[in-house]
């Protein structure tokens, strides 16, 4: 007993004296933790993120770090709200994650003008590196640019050459339809027509038949989560697919496939930036993420918090210090190495740049169970996968 | 043949016919609320996660016994109405002689509650709810594609909603129902158990929204936050018909449904608020609701 009340103090005073030389990095992450994007970016983002500190060992290197987390509701005054408190009051360094374009760009801005970091890997909108760039951000996992390219030009190269889109009626929604109508009509198609739909949304019967009645050879669907569950569960209903029309989903995760069902959504294709089945890596490390997220694989977003906020504590190490702008220089500089995403690099713009796959859902015979969802169909490379420098108009690069 | 504003008829009529169809998951649902206001004074805000627990109910009886659909829609309603009894007899009954406030107060936090419960269980993606052999398919009428899961949905409605408002309004049970709103003392002098049928018309209610749920569970993604996001809305129409008016909610559950098919038609961005500017008009000419009488 004696023994162990010893060890404890010395581990304490250990534990001090290290804090006395260490940088205390504290990383905030912000989503939707109750919402539709609550499966896909919420709680799991923040185990994701204490996962990357944990096998970072950022304790044995002298960086302390503390997460805490908000649920932005999806609502863009919410998460200003919250990202202005965390960098005034609460002395937060970084903002990870944020899903929703709206709230994302929102954040992005306030992260600009505090000077600190936002490492951004829900939200889909390309203006995140395009018009509304900020050295302060790192957009990592995927956007509405590569979806459309991935996605977009597969269906085009199948004969898909008209499309009717169902959006949700807010800036990801917008950004998805205006990057994939691009796409389309670069390869020789044509946009018949869209339909906004509210978001969240929960009926989507109205705008299917409009899509229906539109005679496109794609309906296009440029909402995510629950939207998508909703939209293509009912898409079914309505047989779309039977009465000749092909269904593209631009933004699924592995955790819509899950609800839905590979019945209704098998033959799904879409693009993703990482699928947990990939490599041995990928399998080891969602096997300990399933074991304290409830069973659930991870999303892409969750990988890509994890891979952000990894390389993040690189940065931090290798500069020894948690100054943004040195941070921002030094994990621009730094190429990426992660388990999850593999090599890439972060342009100057912002832009994570890594590999991105087509993926097709399997039929449920193909499937070995659950979670047991995507087969690849293409993996496009690192430097096709994301829109060029040049054409984003981000005033950094001019 | 005609156009109307540039839409081709056959577009307006499917519109016309799935606003009818949303129209019904309003219909039963304003329903069980107007009977438990009508009835008990109670704005029962648990009842969106009543609906949430009728689609789950459907959904575990199909994924842990096994048992089908059609099963569901029987056993369903009537174990969401007993959760309702509990509920009544152990927490809202206590609140009676108090203000509405409390009762909303009350059923609302109870509906966050068993949304947060479930929410903790089953996560927010929903659970796939593959839809019976007899409803898969459809019928093409001409100007649209009508999936037979839709027509049943407008069907039972339809039949529930009529069984319901013949209960209250033609048979001798309903008319004790009415005479104890008036006049529970008196009522109850006459030897008929009032506490009793005050908690059997909430269960009532309840199950109505059960009902509800099972019916959405083949359509919608069965989620916790499915019942959060109707709820709202349903409110609006009970407001709108009149607080408490049985056939003014089952009228203004399918009239809502068909006027928001139409915005969706001519200006899909406003669907989501048609229902509240309505809502606000009625409110600013008859503040009792259009089916409603004055207090």
């Amino acid at each position: 007993m004696k023994k162990m009340g010893f060890i404890l103090a010395s581990l304490t005073s250990l534990l001090m004296a290290g804090a006395a030389y260490a940088t205390d990095v504290k990383i905030g992450v912000l989503n939707d933790r109750s919402g539709i994007y609550a499966d896909i970016a919420g709680e799991g983002s923040v185990i994701a993120a204490q996962m990357a500190a944990e096998d970072f060992k950022a304790a044995d290197k002298g960086i302390n770090v503390s997460i805490v987390s908000a649920d932005h509701q999806n609502k863009p005054d919410v998460g200003s709200n919250i990202a202005r408190q965390w960098y005034d009051t609460e002395n937060v360094d970084v903002i990870a994650d944020v899903p929703t374009s709206s709230v994302a760009l929102a954040v992005n801005e306030i992260t600009k003008e505090k000077n600190k970091i936002f490492l951004a890997s829900g939200p889909a909108s390309s203006d995140l590196t395009g018009k509304a760039c900020s050295p302060n951000t790192v957009h990592w996992t995927y956007d509405t640019w590569a979806l459309a390219n991935g996605t977009g030009s597969a269906m085009v190269a199948q004969g898909g050459d008209s499309w009717f889109f169902v959006t949700a009626d807010y800036a990801f929604g917008h950004a998805l339809e205006r990057d994939t109508s691009a796409v389309v009509e670069a390869s020789g198609g044509k946009v018949l027509g869209a339909v906004r739909h509210p978001f969240p949304g929960q009926d989507f019967s109205s705008f299917l038949l409009q899509a229906q009645g539109s005679g496109a050879k794609v309906v296009g669907l440029a909402n995510a989560g629950g939207d998508t569950i909703n939209a293509v569960k009912q898409a079914s209903e309505f047989g779309i697919t039977q009465g000749g029309q092909a269904l593209a989903a631009l933004l699924m995760f592995i955790n819509d496939v899950h609800a839905l069902g590979l019945d209704v959504a098998q033959g799904l294709v879409l693009t993703g930036a990482f699928y947990w089945d990939k490599n041995d890596q990928t399998r080891e490390f969602s096997a300990r993420f399933q074991e304290r997220n409830a069973g659930q694989k991870p999303s892409m977003i969750e990988a890509g918090v994890y891979a952000s906020v990894l390389h993040y504590l690189k940065a931090v190490e290798a500069v020894g210090d948690k100054d943004a702008a040195k941070v921002m220089a030094k994990m621009k500089e730094m190429p990426t190495d992660d388990p999850l995403f593999g090599k890439g690099t972060i342009r100057a713009d912002g832009r994570k740049l890594h590999e991105m796959y087509l993926f097709r859902v399997k039929k449920p015979d193909q499937s070995k169970g659950p979670w047991d969802y995507f087969e690849t169909v293409a993996t496009i490379p690192a430097d096709k996968a994301f829109r060029p420098l040049a054409d984003g108009g981000c005033p950094l690069v001019k | 043949m005609f156009e109307l504003l540039g839409i081709p008829p056959q577009v307006l009529f499917g519109q016309l016919l799935l606003g009818l169809i949303n129209g019904s998951f309003y219909a039963v649902l304003s329903l069980g609320l107007a009977v438990i206001f009508g009835l008990l004074n109670i704005i029962n805000f648990t009842h969106g996660a009543q609906y949430m627990l009728g689609a789950f109910g459907a959904w575990m009886l199909l994924n842990y016994l096994g048992v089908g659909y059609w099963w569901a829609v029987f056993i369903v309603p009537p174990i969401v109405g007993v959760t309702g009894i509990v509920l009544e007899r152990v927490l809202i009954r206590r609140l009676y002689h108090l203000d509405h406030l409390y009762g909303l107060l009350l059923t609302f936090g109870l509906a966050l509650i068993i949304v947060g419960f479930f929410r903790q269980f089953f996560g927010v993606s929903g659970l796939p709810y593959p839809p019976p052999p007899l409803l898969t398919g459809g019928h093409n009428l001409g100007f649209m594609y009508l999936p037979n899961s839709r027509a049943w949905v407008i069907v039972a409605s339809l039949i529930v909603c009529l069984a319901t408002w013949f209960i209250i309004e033609k048979t001798r049970l309903g008319a004790y129902l009415r005479a104890a709103t008036e006049n529970p003392v008196m009522v109850g002098a006459f030897g008929i158990n009032v506490p009793l049928l005050v908690t059997l018309t909430y269960g009532f209610g309840v199950a109505l929204a059960g009902f509800a749920g099972v019916l959405a569970a083949p359509i919608y993604a069965v989620n916790p936050n499915m019942g959060a996001d109707l709820i709202i809305v349903v409110f609006a129409v009970v407001v709108i018909g009149g607080m408490g008016s049985i056939l003014g909610s089952i009228l203004t559950g399918f009239g809502l449904g068909l006027i928001e098919g139409l915005t969706r038609v001519f200006y899909p961005e406003g669907s989501a608020v048609v229902i509240f500017v309505i809502m606000a008009l009625v409110l600013l000419v008859k503040p009792a609701g259009l089916f409603g009488r004055s207090v």
